[in-house]
């Protein structure tokens, strides 16, 4: 069977009558290349975008930073570190919980069986191997050699599926236009955003924000490279028995809980 | 030598009318586009906690149906079943032009959608979306060349390896969009790897449904018909296919049901889910399963007005399916600490609330009117309709 073409036989409602040659096609055929033209050219932008691989340069590979909250110490009722958190990277609250930015929140967990509560702060988990980093499309979520997790504003095209990823809730998407920005903590609408681990301290050898607020009233997170055996941290993980939230999925956070 | 004869569709009054009706949804979809990228997503219902919402459902559903409606091409040079040889051509098309749909809406929800540059030139390999955008854009130029070497004499002895290289894309395609879902750990409502078959048998029984309505509402002459015996296969079909849905969703339910950790999902969604249960009983299993099962199984002499009800009634139950399956999976919590009542000013341990707002409505119903315009463009533009049949016209040659 071959196939071959002929204009139409004029019976379908079509208007066409055989064998006249279609002179609408062509007309047709332009006005519907000149419409799209229009109405697509304006929108396709060139972007220059930084790169996380430049920010992240001077990563320190031979560490790893990392947190150990005692939940033991964690008072109850106290968002001490939720607030040391929004100061510092200029994010706050609009009594919208289910679109506002959620770098940190304080959970508190009830045993249904014996009913003893526990109160405790989580924020970015700082994954050793982090699912927002393998979803994301282009690379804008990825792990400094360092081990903080972090989203580069730049490279970000806001599809979210970083947030489907996490297993923690700890990324938030820019709903509304922000003002009041800090330069420290570039942010931006349509963008997806975390606890960064205060980099911007770390880098400078200072704890992050939260840590430093939390001493002052309870004294429950720790922060320290936990792969150096000698340090602080690492020496109190060897010693008590602490837990990962969700270990059982592999992705090794780095921030611990201890007495949970 | 019989001649299958192909031409174009020449426009008359009802052509141009609906034309212009659905490029008016366009515009809807397009303004709704922008009002979102102008205020943000405050503007619609999704939050932190429903990232993805109603414009996702529609995408996702005219992406499954572009990987699905192709399948009637594929009847023809892969499986060698000649009698839907001349459906290839509209086929190839459809496909192109609902996925076009499904990508637009994808693009216009992100964030940024000005960023599509950044997204086109920065691939993260780890990413199955990442993946995904590669299989999209793969599809469509593979499609393409099938329907080129269908439309051209001169390279017509290619289209059966065309076809199959259409055909198994289309399978990996459908495989990813599956595995977008499959792939999150976190969610008891996702990882699995059931979801990916699932997605390729939903794509077949969606995309055939569209197949039938368009090609239906083509027949309006007997220039254009469809062929009766042609049509009882086609339906025979469908019910096979709508079967196949319902198998995979029964595994994949009864797997998640032998998961410890994922057994309050299932006695939530299948329970206790409120409009989550209603849309996947009533809409989904009953209403777009059941029923055009019972009307079209086993059937002889199917009439006209049943056959368009079952392939309604097998798309608007699918719609409900993806609903629950992208919307319901996402409202049930996350679960960070098993064993625990969690509290927290993020609605831990709380079922999340989503209302879809006019605009994402407007953006969803936007890139189906696309790929129904695109589709009429191609069909004024391209010869891809036989006339008559196409078989018994072809006999009668």
């Amino acid at each position: 069977m071959t196939e071959g073409s002929q204009s139409c036989g004029g019976s379908c409602g079509c208007g066409s009558e055989a064998g006249k040659v279609d002179e609408g096609r062509r007309g047709f055929l332009a006005g519907a290349v000149a419409t799209g033209a229009t109405a697509l050219a304006p929108g396709v932008t060139l972007f220059a975008y930084g790169t996380a691989e430049a920010e992240a340069a001077g990563a320190d590979p031979k560490k790893r930073w990392g947190m150990l909250v005692d939940v033991s110490k964690c008072v109850d009722g106290c968002t001490g570190c939720v607030t040391a958190c929004q100061t510092e990277n200029g994010w706050k609250t609009t009594g919208k919980p289910a679109t506002d930015p959620q770098w940190i929140r304080k959970v508190t967990l009830r045993d249904p069986k014996s009913g003893a509560t526990r109160s405790a702060p989580v924020m970015c988990q700082h994954c050793a191997e982090p699912p927002c980093a393998d979803v994301c499309p282009t690379g804008a979520s990825f792990k400094r050699a360092d081990g903080i997790v972090l989203v580069d504003r730049h490279r970000c095209i806001g599809c979210r599926y970083c947030m489907m990823a996490c297993p923690y809730k700890a990324r938030s998407f820019v709903h509304e236009a922000l003002e009041d920005q800090k330069p420290h903590a570039p942010r931006g609408m349509g963008t997806v955003e975390g606890c960064t681990l205060c980099v911007h301290r770390v880098d400078k050898g200072v704890a992050p924000a939260c840590v430093e607020a939390c001493a002052k009233s309870g004294g429950a997170i720790m922060f320290g490279d936990i792969a150096d055996p000698k340090s602080e941290i690492s020496k109190v993980i060897a010693t008590y028995a602490t837990m990962q939230i969700r270990g059982d999925l592999g992705v090794d956070p780095g921030v611990r809980y201890r007495n949970l | 030598m019989a001649n299958i004869v192909y031409t174009e569709c020449q426009g008359g009054q009802r052509f141009w009318a609906l034309l212009g009706a659905l490029l008016m949804v366009v515009a809807i979809g397009a303004a709704s586009a922008l009002y979102m990228e102008h205020n943000g997503h405050i503007v619609t219902g999704m939050s932190n906690e429903i990232v993805w919402g109603l414009p996702h459902v529609f995408a996702v559903f005219l992406i499954v149906i572009a990987s699905g409606v192709l399948n009637i091409a594929s009847l023809g040079s892969v499986f060698g079943e000649m009698q839907y040889k001349p459906k290839a051509r509209l086929s190839g098309v459809l496909a192109i032009t609902f996925l076009v749909g499904g990508l637009a809406i994808l693009v216009l929800d992100l964030g940024r959608p000005d960023r599509l540059t950044v997204a086109m030139t920065n691939y993260n390999f780890r990413s199955i979306f990442a993946w995904n955008v590669l299989l999209y854009s793969g599809f469509i130029a593979v499609v393409v060349a099938y329907l080129v070497v269908q439309m051209t004499r001169t390279w017509a002895r290619y289209t059966p390896h065309v076809g199959l290289v259409a055909f198994l894309w289309r399978l990996t395609l459908t495989t990813g969009t599956g595995s977008i879902f499959g792939f999150l750990i976190a969610r008891s409502p996702y990882a699995s790897a059931v979801l990916a078959p699932l997605f390729i048998a939903m794509s077949l029984a969606y995309g055939l449904a569209v197949f039938i309505l368009i090609r239906l509402a083509l027949e309006n002459s007997a220039s254009r018909g469809l062929g009766d015996e042609l049509l009882q296969r086609l339906m025979r079909l469908l019910v096979i296919f709508v079967g196949s849905v319902l198998y995979f969703s029964g595994v994949f339910h009864f797997t998640s049901i032998y998961t410890a950790w994922r057994v309050g999902w299932e006695s939530y969604l299948l329970l206790d889910g409120g409009l989550y249960t209603l849309l996947f009983w009533g809409l989904y299993v009953i209403l777009g399963t059941l029923v055009p099962i019972a009307m079209l199984y086993g059937r002889t002499g199917v009439t006209r007005q049943r056959e368009i009800v079952g392939s309604v009634l097998v798309l608007i139950g699918g719609f409900a399916h993806i609903y629950v399956i992208i919307i319901g999976g996402q409202a049930y919590p996350l679960e960070l600490f098993p064993g625990y009542e969690v509290t927290s000013s993020f609605n831990d341990g709380v079922v999340a609330s989503y209302v879809p707002t006019l605009p994402e409505l407007g953006l969803g119903l936007g890139g189906a009117g696309l790929a129904l315009v695109l589709a009429m463009v191609a069909m004024r533009v391209f010869r891809l309709l036989p006339q008559g049949d196409g078989v018994s016209n072809a006999d009668a040659s």
